[in-house]
């Protein structure tokens, strides 16, 4: 076990899936000679050559259709979008090709691309670059999305992501590649469908994803206090949800609040309560709750971005209001 | 080119007009579904070029105009023509449709229906090309209206960064739908636009397919040989609208005559004739044949064939039982 940070897991992840399989390459802007705005590339293009590791120019569209044709004949392209607000710009790639040419060829062509961008609101960053886009991307049959909230799923989700001969967006973070954890030095791969008890709980399961998961384990801790048992549930593959995962958790605790980044409307909370209401809904003690950014593109000032997108209070909050408290 | 090679080539763009009119036919009928965009009038370019290169080996992708370049990397007209009529006996098993016929034995990866869609997916093919080693070059047919996306740009200026062997065909038919070329394009002569990327490119008539096939092959030549890129423009012609949905009221009589008279199999015919190696007689009678064949072999498969099954719907959305899905074999 190491104790790594986020960006460390990714690199591995890379690092051992390139040398074991020479079709692996991996290309973005700067990822390469730079070693990648986040490191996640750091050292490969030393170790595997520019054939491999490929600087793009700033051509989203562009590259990602790249891929994606590299990927028809056996290349297993891993795609670094710089950040996922210049994903809109391969939209066209991902969601027309990538996401349909398996299906509108009868099954014959496939492409098993792997799309990792960052998302988020970071540092005062301004509306053009705090996108969370996740929402869009779940919505869309063909594609495969995961978003890690730990090192630990970073390095798991991505080595499962290579192999897999689907396409796999993965959701990435801004603010957490410098974040730590522990991960297994033995090789491991996660499923890409799933999710994980991180905090059991009786009372009450706070289902995040990504960075949010953080928030709802504050959140438990500050419940803790108040004699509130929150679970917390991780949900890190968003397309497909674990439909099992999220009803287990609620025929337990009988309440469910969903905590997201994103504006609320069309996204993973109103996704959540759609299953808990399809799978579950007489399980129910309370009305499921969504703790959502406010639906405004993001604000530079420091205080107003705050004020945009939730925060581990608003979850305490939201959970008391649940106990009329 | 070989008089033997001339006389095939006549039969087969003679069977590629007769396949697209019994598809208007078959559209008329209700029997082909969907968008469908035909070929008539453009037939030297597939059959110039693909003639010079290696059709089942070389790697070809085109736009939704694509039954024709299909059939000549050798997809059976039959499962052609089945995808158009959504039998599960298709190409794509009735799931693509006219715009998406896809034959990846035969090397054709697809017909795609976004403008521009096929510039990178082709310069990514040539990268797989590349690092495998292999002397196959990646072919990419498209229209002139397509080089007005972003995908153009991107795509020529990443296949000369990196020297990728990709051969551009731009089927110029002077029309983006129904916007004539001069009305939406800066620069009306396209391969002067490619030399902003440093990519060599010429343009040629591409009415005459021997014309079409001498071009192509010096275009090959160069590709396969590692020199990178090459981008090769075909002045040609569609007679019909750009869809079937398309009234082709745009386009001046007189321009349709012109091109009319400049028809790509009737000017390989006379010189046929004129060369003494056929005879008119001998051309309406392989024009018998054809349309015999199609009716009785290739309409008559599409016809009896079955639909896909209920059970087909879901299965193609994701690749089926990925072991990686759930983590691997562990």
């Amino acid at each position: 076990m190491s104790n790594i940070m986020f960006w460390e897991a990714i690199q591995r992840a890379h690092d051992e899936e390139m040398a074991r399989d020479p079709m692996v390459i991996c290309m973005g802007e700067d990822i390469a000679v730079a070693g990648g705005t986040y490191k996640a590339t750091k050292g490969l293009y030393d170790k595997y050559g520019a054939e491999r590791v490929i600087d793009t120019p700033i051509s989203e569209n562009g590259y990602t259709g790249l891929g994606i044709g590299a990927s028809y004949l056996g290349v297993r392209p891993i795609i670094e979008i710089m950040s996922v607000n210049f994903a809109w710009l391969a939209m066209d790639q991902i969601f027309n090709t990538a996401a349909k040419v398996h299906y509108m060829s009868g099954g014959q062509l496939k492409a098993p691309i792997v799309v990792r961008s960052p998302g988020g609101t970071a540092h005062q960053l301004g509306a053009q670059h705090s996108a969370r886009m996740e929402k869009v991307f779940m919505g869309i049959a063909g594609l495969r999305v995961v978003t890690p909230s730990s090192p630990r799923q970073a390095y798991g989700l991505l080595k499962s992501a290579i192999r897999c001969d689907d396409p796999v967006f993965i959701n990435e973070h801004e603010l957490m590649y410098n974040m730590k954890g522990e991960v297994s030095d033995e090789e491991f791969f996660l499923p890409l469908i799933g999710s994980e008890v991180t905090r059991e709980g009786k009372d009450v399961t706070l289902f995040g994803y990504n960075i949010s998961v953080h928030w709802c384990l504050q959140a438990a801790d500050m419940l803790a206090t108040q004699g509130i048992h929150a679970e917390v549930i991780d949900l890190y593959t968003l397309s497909p949800l674990d439909r099992e995962g999220i009803a287990a958790s609620v025929r337990k605790t009988h309440k469910a609040v969903i905590v997201e980044e994103a504006e609320p409307a069309v996204g993973v909370g109103s996704e959540v309560m759609a299953i808990i209401n399809e799978e579950c809904f007489y399980e129910l003690d309370a009305p499921p709750v969504r703790v959502s950014a406010v639906n405004v593109p993001i604000p530079y000032n420091h205080t107003l971005e705050k004020a945009a997108i939730p925060s581990p209070q608003d979850v305490v909050k939201a959970v008391l209001k649940m106990f009329g408290k | 080119m070989d008089a033997d090679v001339k006389k095939r080539l006549l039969r087969e763009m003679l069977f590629a007009r007769r396949f697209e009119e019994r598809c208007y036919e078959a559209y008329v009928e209700r029997k082909i579904g969907g968008f469908l965009h035909l070929y008539p009038g453009e037939e030297a370019c597939a059959f110039g070029v693909l003639e010079a290169a290696r059709p089942g080996h070389d790697y070809v992708m085109t736009s939704y105009r694509d039954h024709i370049h299909a059939i000549k990397c050798g997809v059976d007209p039959k499962a052609v023509m089945a995808e158009l009529f959504a039998k599960v006996t298709g190409c794509s098993k009735g799931l693509g449709g006219s715009m998406h016929i896809f034959g990846v034995e035969q090397r054709f990866m697809g017909g795609y229906a976004l403008v521009g869609g096929p510039f990178p997916l082709a310069a990514g093919i040539a990268k797989a090309i590349k690092m495998k080693g292999g002397d196959e070059i990646s072919i990419c047919f498209l229209g002139d209206a397509a080089n007005n996306q972003g995908t153009f740009h991107e795509s020529l200026n990443m296949a000369k960064v990196w020297d990728l062997p990709v051969l551009y065909i731009c089927e110029n038919n002077l029309y983006g739908i129904g916007t004539r070329i001069d009305r939406s394009t800066a620069v009306v002569d396209q391969y002067k636009r490619v030399a902003g990327y440093n990519i060599p490119s010429e343009q040629v008539d591409g009415q005459d397919v021997e014309i079409v096939y001498e071009a192509a092959q010096k275009a090959v030549e160069h590709v396969r040989s590692g020199k990178g890129p090459y981008f090769l423009e075909l002045m040609t012609y569609r007679y019909r609208g750009h869809s079937m949905s398309d009234s082709n009221a745009y386009r001046p009589k007189s321009e349709e005559r012109m091109w009319g008279e400049r028809d790509p199999i009737i000017m390989l015919r006379d010189r046929l004739i004129a060369a003494g190696e056929i005879t008119l007689d001998d051309y309406k009678t392989m024009d018998g044949e054809i349309l015999e064949t199609i009716e009785d072999e290739v309409i008559k498969f599409a016809e009896e064939s079955p639909e896909p099954p209920p059970e087909m719907l879901e299965k193609y959305t994701l690749v089926e039982n990925d072991p990686w899905v759930n983590g691997g074999a562990q």
